[in-house]
């Protein structure tokens, strides 16, 4: 037995520093977007506590008492309890058609007096934990199909139970768990595979699939015709290769069938604006627009603290949450942004350091599982509103206000920073 | 295993921080369209002021309105001028008001609206129209006075003016900014809500010229102002100017309602001050000039000043004593035992008293109401009797408040056992003879003239009244609150009413009333008051209804300092009477001898002992 109490000296204070860090200029962004030099509130005045600016501090206080609970807790529950987590998460997720409420337009919400929980954004910490746990079996084996199928399962059902309830954006993130997968053994061609069907996706979007079958005939012939000196040209090979193409070709015609017939029209148009802002100047192209104006408006120095003008009245949408990047941009500029980038990444990578340090696979895979979540939400976050992502409603984890988003991201870090403290007492089996 | 996966994704991971960083880079540093496009793309979040109800006169004349005028804004950070003479000559305001103003708005914010120029007319609008190309960063905002169509019922109506940061900090539902504009007193502070209607937003695309160039989001996001609800006021403006003539020169009031609907055809506060005046530029200096006038013109007499009702209060003895039961027609009283002065003459019954203001007579019968019971000593005695006459006095509207439509109504003194006990410090510390002045409207009774207004409506009436308002409808539908259709019952039955009246009647023919008072050919009925006062010469008040059948107008006059009541507000209501009925006055002399008495040397006298008080010892 282990004592599970001296846990201060272990935890990774470089890791907390980040996230403090994060947590505390997000609040300030989030301050500022709501910030009306009209009416300041002073924060004795309740009124206070009714904004945006208020209500996050009152779930950044929320959050060190979640911290707490997950410091305390041995750390074996997490992997003992795994199984438990997560199919609680599926009973909640499978529960919240019926007994949740609706909230900004989407049916996903729980309310518990005034507290509104969204179950699929602690779902991701679930998954994560289960496919850990799953992972710790040594035998388990990602080279292996039957393998790969079982991870894809775990992954796969709190997907389509989050795309149930309408929220394709949170489901979308479950597709970082590739990188998860792949730190794990998961071949190269899986992840290959997925950015190659991303661009067929997209390129189904914007021409016709006749031309996307030409061009990749034109790319087949050009390979056979360059194939290197070393490989054999003997007929299995050619015919190996007649048989990849024609799967590529029928993929590419899959993909096209989904994208045309599959896709809501709004869900097209989302992606269709990217290439062209003006396709829906007022709705959609307008959301991109006014987001790279506001932050494009930044200059190399920004505005100042409370200074942006673009980000103040409410019109980049959903500015404190999903938008709250436009304020960094705007306010600070293009130091700010390549500051806060780089302290991101310099976050991420402290995390895969720690995660390599790890002893036990559990711990290992959790906490790139955690990266990856980490790295699509700063991926999609900050490419959409600089219009290289399409919009779609994924907080900047610890940035954006919300009370289910700032603890879902508390929760998930914390989990991993709680194994990374017990790692000499854990076995790698 | 697979270790080196880890540098691997951390490329993948350095590539796409690369492609935002140079997307950033891009966006902000290279590409200044953006910038452009912030400024050419900044919304500005207009307020919409709507107009503010109006009011209007019984017979549907304009009394308030609104006129248009235009607020010039400037954004520091846009606004270039770049010949600083073509602007000031444009705009009419010199060098230094220019560099003042502007280095004051940039103190402020460089990108934010300060206001430059104040209140310019629709025709100054208008000539700067065609030059506001020239001056980017500047744009108007339109505003709306308080236009008033007649200088009279000034007090009543209020004034609307910039709201005060007490105010500001009070307020419940947190509607007010600062530099709104808020009714202060009267009906426009009393009906404020109604008045002020809904403030609009509408947030507008605009240029760096300062250009609208349209609707932010095609106007979804503006609400439109709805505009205040007109008030369609009882008060007949021809009767209300002719009032405030005849209160002119004087320190007082004048209440005028039609009886059986409570509505107030004219009510005059003296001295009043032109609202007008009290709009835009002028507000703070004239407002100073009010506010340390000591004649006070800022305040509502009517509803609002305290004075003793002196002799009409004997009307309310002569209907309490006969429900009560201690007095009838036939009771007679003499002059004997009674501790108040009173004219030469015999023993009178209570018609007689009435007509004469027998102060002895209302002696007797206030002691016959407050010692007529059983219950032990004379306090004790006394305790239960003024409880038992202050519980039916307070039917009459005294000592509460009647509920009119005003700001700041005063409740007034009724005295009633509770009161004496703390005056006196103590139950059965006091007995009739310490409060009998209270029988003759003197002592520790005080009233309002709307009180007393609403006394000669109960009268005329014979026992009810509905609660008097300034206001009989509101809005399109020209509803009003059921309060003001409601008549509220005094207890005191109408039959006793009879001999009151005609003791009225006979007080105006060959009574108190003097010749001036008397209207030939209308039967008006009143009785004279004259309120003591400490300081100076008495108030003379005078209460009366006409014509006596079928009432239509009763009404109530106090002139301070002016001495004896049928001699000054008796004249100067029979001649406001005597307009209403008749829409004209015969008696011409008499309305250029009350125009012209100048009682103010009187009230001016009280001011400066006031000031003074050690020099009235001597
Ligand atoms: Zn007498």
């Amino acid at each position: 037995m282990t004592d599970s109490n001296h846990i201060q000296g272990r935890i990774d204070w470089i890791t907390v520093g980040f996230y403090v860090l994060f947590v505390g200029l997000g609040w300030l962004n989030i301050y500022s977007a709501v910030y009306s030099p009209d009416a300041p509130l002073a924060f004795s005045d309740p009124a206070f506590y009714n904004s945006n600016a208020g209500k996050q501090l009152v779930w950044i206080g929320t959050s060190f008492v979640l911290i707490i609970c997950i410091l305390v807790i041995d750390f074996r529950f997490f992997e003992s309890f795994a199984l438990f987590i997560y199919l609680g998460l599926l009973l909640l997720l499978i529960a919240v058609p019926f007994l949740g409420v609706t909230i900004n337009g989407s049916h996903s919400w729980f309310k518990f007096g005034s507290v509104t929980i969204q179950p699929a954004e602690f779902a991701k910490t679930a998954t994560a934990l289960l496919l850990a746990k799953y992972l710790n079996d040594p035998l388990v084996n990602l080279t292996k199909f039957p393998f790969q199928w079982k991870a894809a399962l775990i992954i796969g059902i709190p997907m389509v139970l989050i795309i149930g309830s309408n929220e394709t954006g949170s489901a979308l993130v479950f597709a970082s768990f590739m990188i998860l997968l792949y730190r794990e053994g998961l071949p190269g061609a899986y992840p290959a595979l997925f950015i190659g069907g991303i661009v067929l996706f997209v390129s189904a979007l914007l021409v016709q699939a006749w031309i996307i079958l030409l061009v990749l005939v034109i790319l087949a012939g050009l390979l056979v015709l360059f194939m290197p000196i070393y490989m054999q040209r003997d007929p299995k090979t050619y015919l190996r290769l007649s048989g990849a193409i024609a799967g590529i070709m029928t993929l590419a015609l899959l993909v096209d069938w989904v994208v045309n017939n599959v896709l809501k029209e709004h869900q097209r148009n989302r992606i269709r604006v990217l290439i062209d802002p003006g396709f829906d100047p007022r709705g959609l192209g307008y959301q991109v627009t006014q987001s790279k104006i506001a932050i494009g408006s930044g200059g190399f120095w920004g505005k100042g603290f409370l200074g942006g003008t673009q980000t103040k009245f409410d019109f980049v949408p959903e500015q404190s949450t999903d938008m709250v990047f436009c304020t960094i941009g705007e306010e600070h500029g293009f130091v700010g942004v390549l500051l806060m980038i780089i302290f991101f990444l310099g976050f991420l990578w402290r995390l895969m350091y720690l995660a390599d340090l790890q002893r036990s696979r559990f711990a290992r895979a959790y906490g790139f599982g955690l990266v990856g979540i980490l790295f699509f939400h700063f991926l999609v976050n900050i490419g959409m509103t600089i219009g290289l992502m399409p919009i779609m409603g994924i907080p900047l984890p610890f940035f954006s206000y919300g009370g289910s988003s700032l603890w879902s991201f508390t929760i998930l870090l914390f989990i991993f920073l709680k194994l990374d403290s017990h790692r000499s007492d854990m076995l790698s089996r | 295993m697979f270790s080196q996966r880890r540098n691997l994704i951390f490329l993948f991971f350095g590539i796409v921080g690369l492609l935002f960083i140079g997307k950033l880079f891009f966006l902000q540093v290279i590409d200044d369209t953006y910038e452009k496009a912030a400024d050419n793309n900044a919304i500005r979040k207009i307020i919409q002021i709507p107009f503010r109800g109006e009011v209007y006169d019984r017979y549907g004349k304009l009394i308030v309105y609104n006129t248009p005028v235009y607020d010039l804004y400037m954004i520091p950070r846009k606004a270039v001028v770049k010949d600083t003479n073509h602007f000031c000559r444009v705009f009419r305001v010199t060098k230094e008001y220019f560099i003042k103003t502007t280095q004051r708005a940039r103190a402020y914010s460089r990108v934010k609206p300060s206001l430059f120029l104040k209140h310019l007319s629709k025709e100054d609008f208008a000539s700067v129209q065609d030059a506001m190309v020239d001056f980017p960063g500047f744009f108007f905002e339109t505003n709306a006075f308080r236009t008033y169509q007649s200088h009279s019922f000034s007090n009543a109506l209020g004034y609307v003016a910039e709201i005060s940061p007490t105010a500001l900090e009070d307020q419940k539902d947190d509607y007010y900014r600062q530099g709104d504009y808020v009714g202060i007193s009267g009906i426009e502070s009393f009906y404020e809500e109604t008045l002020r209607g809904q403030r609009g937003v509408k947030y507008r695309m605009v240029n760096s010229n300062g250009v609208e160039k349209g609707d932010y989001k095609n106007g979804s996001l503006n609400i439109n102002p709805i505009s205040g609800n007109n008030l369609y006021t009882s008060i007949d403006l021809a009767i209300q100017e002719y009032a405030d003539s005849l209160m002119q020169h004087k320190v007082g009031s004048l209440v005028a309602i039609e009886p059986s609907t409570g509505e107030i055809l004219a009510m005059v506060s003296a001295p009043s001050y032109d609202a007008s005046q009290l709009t835009g530029n002028n507000f703070s200096k004239y407002y100073q000039q009010l506010a340390l006038d000591p004649m006070k013109p800022l305040l509502n007499r009517p509803p609002s000043a305290y004075y003793r009702p002196g002799s009409t209060f004997k009307l309310v003895q002569a209907l309490v004593g006969q429900q009560l039961g201690f007095i009838g027609p036939g009771t007679v009283f003499s002059h004997a035992g009674a501790p108040v002065k009173c004219h030469g003459h015999g023993p009178v019954d209570l018609r007689g008293a009435i007509r004469v203001s027998c102060n002895p007579y209302f002696y007797h019968a206030f002691r016959k109401m407050i010692y007529d019971n059983t219950t032990g000593d004379t306090y004790e005695r006394s305790a239960k009797g003024l409880q038992r006459w202050a519980d039916l006095v307070a039917n009459f509207g005294f000592g509460r408040k009647l509920g009119v439509d005003l700001g700041n109504e005063k409740k007034g003194i009724l005295p009633n056992v509770e009161y004496y006990n703390s005056v006196y410090k103590g139950e059965k510390m006091w007995k009739f003879s310490n409060i009998y002045s209270i029988s003759i409207g003197e002592g520790e009774i005080v009233v309002s003239p709307l009180k007393m207004a609403n006394l000669a409506a109960i009268i005329a009436n014979r026992g009810w009244y509905i609660p008097p308002h300034v206001v009989k409808g509101v809005g399109l539908q020209k509803s009003i609150d059921p309060f003001y259709k409601t008549p509220v019952k005094v207890g005191v039955e109408s039959k006793y009413f009879n001999v009151v009246i005609d003791g009225m009647e006979d007080a105006v023919t060959h009574g108190t009333v003097e010749a001036d008072g008397r209207i030939p050919d209308i039967k008006m009925v009143g009785k004279t008051g004259t309120s003591q006062n400490q300081k100076g010469k008495d108030h003379s008040i005078f209460i009366a209804f006409a014509p006596r059948d079928n009432p239509k107008i009763a009404i109530a006059v106090f002139v301070e300092n002016a001495g004896f009541g049928g001699s000054a507000a008796a004249p100067i209501a029979s001649l406001v009477v005597e307009k209403y009925l008749k829409r004209k006055v015969d008696r011409k002399a008499v309305e250029t001898k009350f125009m012209n008495m100048n009682y103010l040397p009187n009230a001016y006298s009280v001011v400066r002992k006031k000031a003074a008080p050690d020099s009235t010892k001597k």
